[in-house]
């Protein structure tokens, strides 16, 4: 029941720093003089182009771009009738793209669940390779096995990601026939969902996920070894030994748990570096995640495009980081007792 | 009768240097206790935890052999597989450790760590488990077994985590218990009703038990058995009464004498005049607010110190003596500034004779600079309280280049001369810290906090993490630098044979209040207060012949409801301290 009540406490937490990050995107986004239309509005002008400047006209008082900044916040966000009545972010209604003239929504579209799906299997890569690396590295630490794989290790850190998946690209499909660059076979896109479509995407994914995760897994790794170092010289090790435990299922139980924390209280930290990590990435990759957008949409001062791409990436950081604190509460009983009459 | 565990000629090395433990013989014999002796670096531990085969990686047995009449017939533990070795350990020999803060895992349950000892050993469900765990817990003191079952180790005082070590030990009923400096971490009172509780199970179940310790009052209280080990070797052995009545070899001659002991029958003396007082405190009260865990209950209110009046006289020790927790660290930070007390407490600190009273809370930022030149001090732990990152002529001058006195070759004579006078020679200026023992380090930090030449020391526990011979030293140090610098003293301890030798005046605390205050000669001869008997009481002795009184601990260590009619109170509600005859006050009723 507490942990309930905890895991609500932190989701009205969440929704708390969202609206301060949304003041903060929306505030930096309109920190650059002009905007994507008086921008434009400005070159119509120049070159004496009038109809275009009329049409240019009519989409500022559209979208509210000639009232007060402030007044033009609470219209994108929702709090208050736009031209159309009440129609912003919490209503659903993403803005417009004046780059791509389309609506934001059906510019990102697939990319969002792309963009989740992508970074999901990169950090469940991370903590798959990292975990089983980690322990054993420290378990046989100065050995040949902690050699190696903190050589492998620094190896994944230091190689730029493009590099890597470049040469992953080459020979991935020289020896084992992978498909080269998006995240699925270009019959796909668009179409409905079907087993084929998923079958497709699965092996696109192979490459990305190597790629983005090589780096994060061999930090991570080193941590873990780290962590479980200074764990297996504590007394409670000793003693669980001289209980008369084998040493696999002590390093399980006891020490593993304890270096636990930091692995699990990373995953808030993950998702944002792996996102913003992963654009360039994906431009090399070309993977129809939501990077490639970003970089365009910030590049031509495509607000609405920007903001809502930012506001995305702030929703996912703040969802990794409310997890992995619901997390280590339910994992360490002295944080979830903090405060409790001993 | 057979021995149970019979070691021979054991000597264990690391790597290629010469062997720790050198051709260290010993027999244990079922139902008896065995005590090592030594300090450290005797090698003690070492050879106890070769026993259960838990050393360190790098260090081998390099000869010799263990044996132990096991349930499944006579075995040598030096050869046994590893696989039949882990069938041993917690089944048939347990292990208690010396940290019960830190042998306990922060993040599983009591019940869990302690029932995983019958699941190891594979001879009960879970629920039968579960069910003999509470009895163990019941045997040893705990009054909630259910509650303590599902405890987490943070939730319980140093005190119970031991209990719940001992249970986990217990709870398999080992044929041998070895005890790793068991007590070495917990308070005298607390030591004594653990130390009890180990003797009446031994009583019980007739288990063996090999008792590792530095403290020779233990050893009297516990042992039959006495092998008292020095760099590795077994300097002598034998039974514990003739061995320490008439100690033979020159070695266990010295730890016998090393050994503080509260003076048989003292007479009463004469408190010191209280003409030239450097420091005192009036009223003086501290209230910790915990944040409640929920937010909109009142956070609840701990007093660390309450109406605590005390005064120093100049050239005098001043020692507060309690267990963890009595508010004396509280009382010690407030009397150097650290820290501000509550409303209508006053300290009034008088550096030189005849100088200007200085209020210590209400220092401007130079008073206080010349303050710190004043008033020093020496803390508990010398292995963290200096820089491990500093040489020691960086850490000696620091206080001189703070307060911008001398050029740098006075400062650098300075460290020199005062690393003289704590005995120590001045070509150590250049080392750093790791390459000095735990007393040398204590007597560099009494060298740093001398650097001021200051008027006031106020001393942290400054013995208590060191072995008997060298508490000895640093304590005969401190008293040499008292007297030929006319310093003052405040003095921090638990340990009351500690004061008893070093202090004028003492005043014993407990839960944030003085209970009693006298001269130490007057508190051993007419102690008063029933928890100035129970440390008394609880004080173990190299003596075989004074065994620790139990029942007076017991009844003086308890909570303040169950002292006796005159002294009890509950709550906040104390009666107020009353002088019984000049210079010696009671906290009782009249």
């Amino acid at each position: 029941m507490e942990i309930l009540r905890y895991a609500l406490y932190r989701f009205g937490t969440m929704l708390l720093t969202l609206w301060v990050v949304s003041v903060l995107v929306f505030v930096i986004i309109n920190l650059p003089p002009g905007d994507y239309l008086s921008n434009q509005i400005a070159e119509l002008r120049a070159s004496g182009q009038s109809a275009g400047v009329a049409k240019a006209e009519f989409l500022r008082s559209e979208y509210a771009l000639d009232k007060p900044l402030w007044q033009q916040y609470f219209i994108w966000v929702g709090f208050l009738p736009g031209p159309h009545g009440f129609s912003g972010l919490i209503q659903g209604n993403f803005g417009w793209s004046f780059e791509f003239d389309r609506p934001v929504a059906e510019i990102v579209g697939d990319s969002l669940w792309l963009t989740v799906l992508v970074n999901l299997a990169a950090v469940l890569f991370v903590y798959v390779v990292a975990l089983p690396l980690g322990v054993l590295a420290a378990a046989r630490a100065r050995t040949w096995v902690d050699y190696t794989s903190a050589f492998v290790g620094y190896l994944g850190l230091a190689t730029p990601n493009f590099l890597l998946a470049l040469i992953l690209f080459y020979y991935g499909h020289r020896w084992f026939n992978l498909p080269i660059g998006g995240l699925m076979d270009p019959a796909f896109e668009g179409e409905p969902m079907s087993m084929a479509k998923v079958n497709s995407i699965l092996i696109h994914l192979i490459v990305p996920t190597f790629v983005i995760g090589t780096a994060g897994a061999s930090a991570m790794m080193q941590r873990l070894r780290a962590n479980m170092l200074d764990e297996l010289g504590k007394p409670y090790v000793e003693t669980a030994i001289a209980k008369g435990m084998s040493p696999t299922r002590m390093l399980a139980k006891y020490p593993l748990r304890v270096a636990f924390n930091p692995f699990v209280a990373d995953i808030g930290n993950l998702l944002p570096s792996m996102i913003s990590g992963s654009v360039l990435v994906s431009v090399v990759l070309g993977l129809q995640t939501i990077g490639p957008t970003l970089l365009t949409a910030l590049k031509t001062q495509d607000m609405f495009l920007s903001a809502f791409v930012l506001m995305f990436v702030a929703l996912l950081t703040l969802i990794g980081t409310m997890i992995s604190d619901v997390l280590l509460v339910l994992l360490d009983p002295r944080i979830r007792y903090e405060g409790r009459d001993a | 009768m057979a021995p149970l565990l019979s070691v021979k000629n054991l000597s264990i090395g690391f790597g290629k240097d010469d062997s720790v433990v050198q051709d260290v013989s010993f027999d244990v014999a079922p139902g008896e206790t065995l005590a090592l002796v030594g300090e450290s670096g005797s090698g003690k531990t070492i050879t106890c935890r070769a026993v259960l085969r838990i050393l360190p990686k790098a260090a081998q047995i390099r000869s010799g052999s263990i044996h132990m009449q096991c349930a499944q017939g006579p075995t040598d533990l030096v050869t046994l597989e590893e696989r039949k070795m882990r069938d041993l350990r917690g089944n048939q020999v347990a292990m208690i450790f010396q940290e019960p803060m830190r042998s306990l895992s922060p993040l599983h349950r009591i019940g869990n760590q302690v029932a995983e000892v019958l699941w190891l050993h594979g001879r009960k469900s879970e629920a039968e488990a579960k069910k003999e765990v509470l009895a163990c817990f019941e045997r040893v003191g705990f009054p909630d077994p259910e509650r303590t079952y599902s405890s987490y180790p943070f939730e319980l005082s140093g005190g119970m985590r031991q209990r719940a070590m001992i249970a986990m030990a217990m709870v398999a009923k080992p044929q041998l218990l070895i005890a790793d400096e068991p007590t070495t971490a917990l308070d005298v009172t607390t030591q004594a009703q653990v130390l009890g509780l180990m003797k009446e199970l031994q009583r019980d179940t007739g288990m063996a038990m090999i008792l590792v310790t530095h403290d020779l009052g233990v050893v009297a209280n516990m042992a039959e058995q006495v092998v008292v080990m020095h760099k590795g070797r077994v300097m002598e052995a034998g039974s514990a009464e003739p061995l320490l009545s008439t100690p033979a070899h020159p070695y266990t001659r010295a730890l016998i004498a090393a050994a503080p002991k509260i003076p048989a029958a003292a007479e009463p003396q004469a408190l010191p005049s209280r003409e030239d007082l450097i420091l005192e405190m009036t009223a003086v009260s501290k209230t910790y607010s915990m944040r409640a865990g929920k937010g909109w209950k009142a956070p609840s209110l701990i007093h660390a110190c309450r109406g605590v009046d005390l005064k120093l006289p100049r050239g005098k020790t001043l020692a507060i003596v309690g267990e963890s927790g009595s508010g004396k660290t509280t009382a010690a930070r407030i009397a150097l500034g650290a820290e501000p007390p509550d409303a209508g407490g006053t300290v009034v600190f008088r550096g030189r004779e005849g100088s200007d009273a200085i209020q210590v809370h209400q220092m401007d930022r130079t008073a206080r600079t010349a303050f710190q030149r004043e008033a020093q001090m020496v803390f508990q732990d010398p292995y963290s309280s200096l820089s491990p990152r500093m040489r020691i002529l960086d850490t000696m001058t620091e206080p001189l280049e703070i307060h911008d006195i001398g050029t740098r070759a006075e400062r650098r004579d300075r460290a020199a001369e005062m690393l003289n006078t704590v005995g120590l020679s001045r070509d150590m200026l250049q080392r750093y810290p790791h390459a000095f023992s735990g007393g040398q380090r204590q007597r560099l930090s009494i060298a740093r906090a001398l650097m001021l030449n200051p008027s006031l020391l106020v001393c942290d526990e400054p013995t208590s993490a060191l072995d008997v011979s060298v508490q000895e030293q640093i304590l005969r140090l401190l008293e040499r630098i008292r007297d030929q610098q006319k310093l003052s003293y405040f003095f921090i301890s638990h340990d009351l044979a500690v004061v008893a030798r070093i202090a004028d005046e003492v005043a014993v605390m407990r839960r944030g209040l003085i209970v009693e205050q006298a001269t130490p000669e007057t508190l051993f001869h007419n102690p008063q207060h029933p928890y100035t008997k129970a440390l008394i009481a609880a004080q173990p002795e190299p003596d075989i012949h004074r065994p620790i009184d139990l029942k007076l601990v017991a009844q003086g260590a308890g909570s303040p409801d169950d002292w006796p009619e005159q002294f009890r109170f509950s709550g906040l509600d104390a009666p107020p301290l009353v002088p019984l005859e000049p210079g010696h006050k009671v906290r009782c009723h009249v």
